[in-house]
């Protein structure tokens, strides 16, 4: 499929990963432009995209930005979010394996805007490679004078430090994350306060997801209105698709984020595979609510997924044939949650672990006539009354799987009590 | 000898934990670096380690052990000279996981979760690697392995001596 390639425009060359070819390919000239501008105008420029977080709650990326306190002398932290978790998605790795330098360009960039002179990358523990990657681009932006002291002659100082994590899904929620990077274990904090306002260790700090921030230098460079122009109205830009399983081509795919759930599946990566028929998907990542094969005819927006009932997330397609248990799937993703739980909101922990046993013994033909209302009511109360939006994204799949497939789930259940 | 019952950084590790923490507005930022360095020095976070970690941050063992055990990277026990994870979580289900699983338990003779005998591999089953485009997958060590058969998963544990 044509169209206009921002995120994966170099991923096909050779050492794509090396400033060499970065500068080759137009990279860090953004970053002039910017450290010529005004701060605010930075932030301005970004408001006009429309670009939204592609980390999985879609907030307008701009708007943030204005969230820190005006005036403000206290540090500023950037820490960019490479905490790559959600089940299904897997373009933040690309991104960090073959375009490290677009991350590194926008975060000066950002961190500009935001008057931060300190910025940190969170990647998780199992990205070895990655980190591997990262760690070597940014010794090389110092090297190169685009990191450090007076970059580029600006007198704009900025240091980035990376992190690695160490296996824990509740660190991808921004304050889970800044927790965790404040050495602590991975508890999300109660908000407000929101954390432009006193996030890592207490200072005003911006998170963003790394293809968002890896955006940055095509908007500056290009303009907001280019960046606006490619989507929709409330949503700007192209962005990653990460799609898997039944599909005859998996892998990351590029398109606006207006492209239709179902040209995705067929058009980008080559329909079901083995000839077989869709039978479900789940549009983005895991805590995303599932949809049925007809209703695939849906944009891949924040807002259009909204109105179908689900939501864009970090945009990770799982494609189900027909081959499919819902009851399996149900309980493989009940395990996760459970498993996950970070265990601080009495709610989630008990509900996750729980409804996971109830899933388990459902699929092990041991099913009571009464689990599925128990799972719909046990979900539904608890949702909304937790400190994070983990138990949320759990009750998305509870309800969903069970709501859109009930029939195969008491079909199994009459079939393994024999009636 | 330093090991996990006895832990001691020489003095080179000492001034990279010096270094990682210089790196944090509040040293305690180092925190999980300085534990993952612990762990491939000493081979496994014992309660020693993580009394040893705690002398190095001014923090309470209480606090280092709530912090080791929240996270999955970190071995509270021996492991093997090799770790295999096996991903289980969706889109690994929906490709075969359990197919995989069940011939690394067959192939090794232990159960997920256990080491071999001879001390040379621990299987464990993870949560989602974020390699769906390659399922079903596997982490060895620290290399992602994908597009697994059984061949395949023959071949890189020959590769794990």
């Amino acid at each position: 499929m044509t169209g206009e390639k921002i995120f994966t425009r170099n991923f096909h060359l050779t050492d794509s990963h090396t400033l060499r070819v970065y500068r080759e390919t137009g990279g860090y000239t953004a970053l002039g432009k910017a450290l010529a501008m005004e701060p605010a105008a930075i932030t301005e420029e970004v408001k006009k995209s429309n670009l939204r977080g592609l980390g999985g709650a879609a907030f307008p990326t701009g708007v943030k930005w204005g969230f820190i306190p005006k005036g403000s002398t206290a540090p500023k932290y950037l820490v960019i979010n490479a905490d790559e978790g959600e089940p299904g998605t897997f373009k933040d790795r690309y991104l960090l394996e073959r375009d490290p330098h677009a991350l590194i360009e926008g975060m000066v960039i950002a961190a500009r805007a935001i008057d931060s002179r300190l910025g940190f990358v969170y990647i998780r523990g199992e990205y070895v490679q990655p980190w591997r990657v990262v760690s070597a681009a940014v010794k090389e932006a110092y090297a190169a004078g685009l990191l450090g002291k007076n970059i580029q002659g600006s007198g704009f100082d900025f240091d980035v430090v990376i992190h690695r994590g160490a296996g824990a899904y509740i660190c991808g929620e921004e304050t889970g994350l800044l927790s965790s990077l404040e050495g602590k274990k991975g508890w999300p904090k109660i908000k407000p306060p929101f954390p432009a306002v006193k996030g890592a260790f207490g200072h005003p700090t911006i998170v963003n997801n790394v293809e968002t921030i890896a955006a940055v230098p095509h908007i500056i460079n290009r303009g907001a209105e280019w960046f606006a122009g490619l989507g929709t109205k409330t949503q700007g830009g192209t962005r990653l698709y990460s799609v898997s399983g039944h599909v005859a081509r998996p892998g990351v795919v590029e398109a606006p984020v207006s492209v239709t759930l179902r040209s995705l599946i067929y058009d980008h990566c080559g329909g079901i595979r083995g000839g077989r028929r869709l039978k479900a998907v789940v549009p983005g990542g895991s805590s995303a609510p599932i949809l049925t094969a007809d209703e695939i005819d849906v944009t891949m927006d924040a807002d259009g997924l909204k109105g179908a009932g689900s939501m864009i997330g970090s945009a990770g397609v799982i494609v189900f044939d027909e081959t499919v248990s819902i009851p399996e799937a149900l309980m493989v993703v009940a395990r996760f949650y459970a498993h996950e739980s970070c265990g601080q909101c009495t709610p989630c922990r008990e509900s996750t672990g729980w409804i996971y046993k109830m899933a388990h013994r459902i699929v092990d033909g041991k099913g009571r006539k009464e689990d599925l209302d128990t799972i719909l009511d046990v979900a539904k109360r608890g949702a909304g009354t937790t400190i994070c939006a983990f138990y949320d994204g759990a009750v998305g799949p509870y309800v969903s799987y069970i709501e859109k497939f009930r029939e195969e789930f008491e079909a199994l259940m009459r079939s393994a009590s024999g009636a | 000898m330093s090991d996990a019952r006895n832990p001691e950084f020489t003095s080179e590790q000492l001034g990279e934990v010096r270094r990682l923490q210089s790196l944090y507005p509040d040293k305690r930022g180092a925190l999980l670096p300085v534990l993952h360095l612990a762990q491939d020095t000493f081979g496994y976070v014992s309660l020693e380690v993580e009394e040893y970690v705690g002398g190095l941050f001014d923090l309470a063992p209480t606090h280092v052990h709530e912090v080791v055990t929240f996270y999955t990277m970190f071995f509270q026990r021996p492991k093997g000279r090799h770790v295999v994870s096996v991903c289980h979580n969706l889109t690994c289900h929906l490709l075969g996981a359990k197919t995989i699983i069940d011939h690394l338990k067959e192939r090794l003779g232990i159960d997920v979760g256990e080491t071999t005998a001879d001390g040379r591999i621990t299987l464990q089953t993870v949560e989602c690697l974020c390699a769906c485009e390659q399922a079903p997958m596997l982490q060895a060590d620290d290399r992602y392995e994908g597009l697994l058969t059984p061949d395949k998963v023959d071949r890189i544990l020959e590769g794990l001596r």
